[in-house]
């Protein structure tokens, strides 16, 4: 029998997986809960959580067994639940953080890190059940440990809920003061996004969304040590040409991430949604988007240049992702987190990297300023305008970006922030201290632009 | 006999001897049966690619690459073991 691999390929891949760190990020189950709304929190809550019992009873078991017999590491197993304020809708506040504690303990049962989807989609405006919701996000966040939160508000259909930006100053900064005992760990849950994805399978800001089946399987897949292997390999080639050859090698990397998600739609009896192929860095040596970015011929992230390489960089590893999968996840790309990527940290402490070029940098990557530790003393109305600026970024661009800041109470500008764990750490980063107040008090609604008149 | 479930084993290591017997006396006694084998030796380093049939064994992927790389260790060989799919979805369409 002829071999029906060549060496170079067999190879190739191996080195993928051995020495490249190339693994499956996060097998995340999305679960429909709105038929579990009872009389109050209690009871919707106990309905919620004997659903994800049963319908993710098996998660954590056949991640491990695709992991045993295909030998592709598999990270994370986790869950997204349909937006609480909508199921919640009509419950208090208190009644919001009883639903999120029995999320959490249901998460904890099934075995899970993660469950995402204690979520308000306030783009336009504000259902009772979204106000609850917000209100309880700070307390949610903090008395729990698996619950990811996340809001958006706005869209490049809809606007931007300016009125939503003004509380979301409030809830980071409450939050941050509720979870102070951990340097701020409750806003590392909390994602603020505009144009959020439905089927995003990356934490926190995975929600199954309202147009989504019953139930399905969203593979997370990453490899940003992949990917800079294959730059550092070609230091002199043209960009085009660059550009080709990651598109190709993100191609082959999506190509996992889809004998995942058939195998475990299959073995979980639940459909296949999408392959998100992102390059999702974590603190590990080389596994980094700041390091590709350097590869690819800036001495630091944050040189002038750097906006271009990204945008090239994502845009080719979509192209790989769109050919390799059926279904590719609307968030593909490359996220940029400081606190989860060496090379960014490295940027930040050399004063390459701030938070301005970051925001720029947002424009042309998958998501928006993601895990960056900003001083304790920074005000809500600062912070508005952050997730305004961001929002607009994303409204007019048609694209998604999202602000996951974390004002570490007493912390100050260059001291470190310890999350642990997969959240890494982070330098605090100075932000701009001229007022946002008025404009952030005036509130109200950014209109839909222009382009979004195109029926 | 049902379908045969392929695996791909690579080793990687400085050339010395016994590196083939070893490996092939492990897979034997685990009823694992070798369909081919391709192996070069370049600058004394050592590449073996082996393609073989775990359908009929009681070890899965996970368990095999474990024992090998146990009895693979003092050799100072590096060895993986990965399911054929894995290469199909990566180099065939």
């Amino acid at each position: 029998m002829p071999f029906s691999f060549s060496k170079d390929e067999v190879l190739e891949t191996v080195s993928m997986l051995h020495t490249e760190k190339l693994d499956i990020r996060t097998i995340t189950m999305g679960i429909n809960i709105q038929d579990c709304r009872d009389i109050d929190g209690v009871n919707t809550g106990k309905k919620v959580y004997a659903k994800i019992r049963d319908y993710a009873k098996n998660l954590v078991q056949v991640g491990d067994e695709i992991e045993k017999t295909y030998g592709i590491p598999i990270i994370n197993k986790r869950i997204a639940v349909s937006p609480v304020s909508i199921v919640g809708n009509g419950l208090s506040a208190e009644g919001m953080v009883t639903v999120g504690r029995y999320l959490d303990e249901a998460a904890q049962d099934v075995g899970v890190n993660f469950i995402g989807g204690f979520t308000a989609l306030v783009h336009k405006g504000f259902s009772n059940g979204d106000r609850a919701l917000l209100e309880a996000i700070p307390e949610t966040l903090a008395s729990t440990e698996r619950v990811c939160a996340s809001v958006n508000l706005g869209t490049t259909k809809a606007g931007i809920n300016m009125d939503a930006v003004y509380m979301m100053g409030h809830v980071i900064k409450a939050t941050a003061e509720r979870t102070g005992d951990k340097n701020g760990l409750g806003c590392a849950k909390l994602v603020i996004f505009c144009n959020a994805v439905e089927d995003n399978p990356f934490m926190a800001g995975a929600f199954h969304g309202i147009g989504e089946a019953e139930s399905t399987i969203n593979i997370g897949i990453s490899g940003p040590g992949v990917i800079l292997n294959v730059v550092r390999k070609h230091p002199e080639t043209s960009l085009g040409d660059l550009a080709n050859i990651i598109k190709n090698t993100a191609f082959k990397i999506t190509r996992m991430g889809e004998l995942v998600g058939r195998e475990a739609s299959k073995r979980l009896g639940v459909p296949f949604g999408i392959v998100d192929v992102s390059l999702a860095p974590t603190p590990a040596i080389g596994d980094s988007v700041a390091e590709i970015i350097k590869a690819m011929g800036l001495e630091m992230v944050g040189a002038h240049g750097s906006t271009a390489a990204l945008a090239m960089l994502n845009d080719a590893v979509k192209k790989g992702g769109a050919m390799a999968s059926s279904n590719v996840g609307g968030l593909s790309g490359a996220f940029i987190p400081v606190s989860e990527d060496a090379g960014m940290m490295d940027s930040v402490i050399a004063g390459a990297l701030n938070i301005d070029k970051l925001e720029a940098m947002t424009s042309v990557c998958s998501v928006g300023l993601d895990m960056i530790a900003i001083p304790g003393d920074t005000s809500a109305a600062t912070i508005s305008g952050i997730i305004a600026d961001e929002a607009a970024i994303g409204m007019i661009n048609r694209k998604t970006t999202a602000v996951r800041l974390i004002p570490a109470p007493g912390k100050k500008v260059g001291e470190w922030v310890e999350f642990g764990g997969l959240l890494g750490r982070a330098p605090v980063m100075a932000v701009n201290n001229f007022s946002s107040e008025a404009f952030i008090n005036r509130k109200g609604r950014i209109p839909a632009p222009i382009h979004a008149l195109n029926n | 006999m049902g379908e045969p479930e392929k695996i791909i084993i690579t080793v990687l290591g400085h050339d010395q001897v016994g590196i083939i017997a070893k490996i092939s006396t492990i897979l034997a006694s685990n009823n694992i049966n070798i369909l081919d084998i391709s192996q070069t030796i370049l600058q004394g380093f050592f590449t073996m690619v082996m393609v073989a049939d775990i359908s009929a064994s009681k070890l899965d992927v996970g368990n095999l690459k474990k024992m090998l790389q146990e009895q693979g260790g003092p050799m100072n060989l590096e060895i993986t073991v990965q399911h054929e799919d894995i290469f199909k979805f990566m180099h065939r369409i």
